[in-house]
């Protein structure tokens, strides 16, 4: 019986033929992230041996910097981890820090065919390079650091057929909350996207609706390779790779067409990602007091340029706060480069340090009692960025953008063409 | 959790019901991210059900509907675990909180029907190992899915700290974890 991308991965990984919904399989990792979530003195145990230091990354993103002691201790401990066992790919706060799904695309860590796991969720995010990468709890992280190895239960694999091209001042995002919106939670399940609309968009476009698809509670989120993943990878990382394709025979539990071409800019309102999409007319003038623009979804050189283009020449609406995040040093220097971060920072817009920040409610830009954000960033939970009465809606940085200068939610084709 | 519940994996205890999709940082908020593990208990639902997590006796049990524990990796299982609830029964719980429920050694069961066969306050008894969940109150039962062999293993053995000091691979630490 053929297998889908996932299934072919787990059975390689696992030195089995075949791997089918309902197996619970051992695997080799080939990259374990870790972050200062996992130093924190409430998570961290001591780990005394670690299977091949070649395989480690570390990385510090969610409180950078450090904004308590706490953060600062969980850096003292990590930087400790790093020098004990000699691990190389290290991105402290300082010249090469990021994200570490951001760093997966910016250094080229998650090759076709391999396994990566990270104890954030949003992990799967690597599944943009044809890979498997999940999300685990962070006693996984320091099992898989030991042992070399974690364990999967192989899901049923849904899969989607991108076909189209997105029109103007339509995004990934939008897409993807199309998708949420239509077929709401995956939990247990995989999901594989494919067809031919994939070439027409960029890696940091898919890894978008890659990372966004933690919030369908997918197990694994896998992308088919292309020309334009090899033209991605191959200055970042020169190590050879097979691309894994699924089966011609490989079963589905559904295989579902989404015409890129039709869709249109989206919102999800407050409180659920999923089954909560409507067009962003709907909301048309809702007052916001905040506008985020980052995280591992959505603060890439493509969305930060984006957010440029739409403020271009104009301010940012008296009352609202509008803050920018790049998702790692790399996209920060890159859109200092290309004028983008000018451009905003004339528009109003505050620039934060790449970290996750706001979007998980930590630091740099938390909501006060009452307050309204747009983001896009990856959750919209009741409390996720602050106070529990706040409300957060969420959307692409088009439409973030375009509401950050009106003060209220709106249409960002009222300002791209 | 005495010692030899733990052993056998049956409880017994007053059931408190939540609704479907509940996320984790519903269960663990990221204002309760600095602070010590018992600390955390106290902010279970904090936002959505104030003033709840003091309400909960040791020996509950907590009974969810779909895709229980979506969203963040955080240790949101073992808020619930240091909450002093036995175990959670729901109709599906999220893949990546189901791994948490196994690292740290939280009794979670999948069970279809259960947000129905249960009003809050009525007494529960679930034989985790078994699948098995009886409504005392009533006079009820259903058949949950058993938890894979190998990840069976790993409950019992106390979760994946446990499993790695043993064998010597972590630090012990003297608070629990």
């Amino acid at each position: 019986m053929g297998m889908t991308i996932a299934e072919k991965i787990l059975a390689a990984k696992s030195g089995r033929r075949a791997v089918a919904p309902g197996d619970v399989v051992t695997v080799d990792v080939d990259t374990v992230i870790l972050f200062d979530n996992n130093f924190m003195p409430n998570n961290w145990r001591d780990i005394l041996k670690v299977a091949d230091p070649e395989k480690i990354v570390v990385t510090f993103d969610h409180r950078v910097p450090a904004p308590t002691q706490q953060a600062a201790a969980a850096q003292v401990t990590g930087r400790a981890f790093v020098k004990k066992f000699g691990i190389r790919r290290f991105h402290d706060v300082g010249h090469n820090q990021g994200i570490s799904h951001q760093l997966v695309a910016d250094y080229g860590y998650a090759l076709p065919g391999s396994v990566l796991l990270c104890s954030d969720s949003h992990t799967c995010s690597a599944g943009v390079f044809n890979c498997l990468a999940r999300g685990v709890g962070g006693p996984d992280i320091i099992y898989a650091a030991i042992k070399g190895q974690t364990w999967f239960r192989c899901g049923e694999t849904v899969r989607y057929e991108l076909t189209g091209k997105l029109p103007a001042a339509v995004t990934a995002k939008d897409a993807f909350l199309q998708i949420a919106g239509v077929h709401g939670a995956h939990a247990t399940m995989n999901v594989e996207y494919g067809g031919p609309g994939v070439a027409g968009l960029s890696i940091n476009a898919r890894k978008t609706i890659a990372a966004m698809s933690a919030e369908l509670s997918a197990e694994f989120a896998t992308f088919e390779a292309d020309a334009v993943l090899e033209a991605w990878m191959r200055p970042r990382n020169p190590a050879p790779f097979i691309p894994v394709k699924p089966d011609a025979d490989a079963q589905y539990l559904a295989v579902r067409k989404v015409d890129l071409s039709a869709l249109e800019p989206l919102v999800a309102l407050p409180d659920s990602v999923v089954n909560n999409s409507q067009p962003v007319g709907q909301a048309r003038g809702t007052r916001i007091d905040q506008a985020y623009i980052g995280s591992c979804a959505n603060g890439t050189q493509d969305d930060i340029e984006l957010a440029a283009k739409v403020v271009k020449g104009r301010r940012v609406a008296a009352g609202v706060r509008f803050i920018v995040t790049p998702a790692s040093q790399v996209v920060y220097r890159d859109t200092v480069a290309s004028g983008a971060i000018q451009t905003l920072l004339e528009a109003g817009a505050m620039i934060a340090p790449p970290t996750c920040g706001a979007c998980g409610g930590g630091h740099m830009g938390v909501l006060g009692p009452d307050e309204v954000c747009i983001t896009s960033s990856t959750r919209n939970f009741k409390g996720r960025m602050g106070d529990p009465s706040s409300r957060v809606w969420m959307a692409s940085p088009a439409t973030v953008a375009a509401s950050a200068l009106t003060g209220a939610i709106t249409d960002p084709r009222e300002f791209l063409q | 959790m005495t010692d030899r519940q733990n052993a056998a994996m049956k409880f017994n205890g007053r059931v408190w019901i939540v609704g479907d999709n509940i996320n984790t940082d519903l269960i663990l908020p990221n204002k309760a991210f600095y602070l010590t593990h018992e600390e955390q208990a106290q902010y279970v639902f904090h936002a959505n059900r104030p003033g709840w997590a003091q309400q909960v006796q040791k020996g509950d049990i907590l009974i969810g509907g779909h895709n229980f524990g979506m969203g963040s990796s955080r240790a949101a299982a073992r808020s619930l675990k240091n909450l002093g609830l036995a175990c959670l029964v729901a109709e599906s719980l999220n893949g990546l909180f189901l791994r948490n429920c196994v690292n740290f050694a939280f009794p979670a069961l999948e069970c279809q029907g259960i947000s129905t066969a249960f009003s809050e306050g009525e007494i529960a008894a679930v034989d985790f190992a078994a699948a098995r969940v009886d409504n005392v109150t009533r006079g009820t039962s259903l058949s949950g899915k058993p938890l894979p062999a190998p990840l069976m293993a790993l409950v019992q053995a106390g979760g994946v700290y446990q499993l790695l000091e043993k064998e010597g691979l972590i630090a012990p630490r003297a608070q629990g974890a």
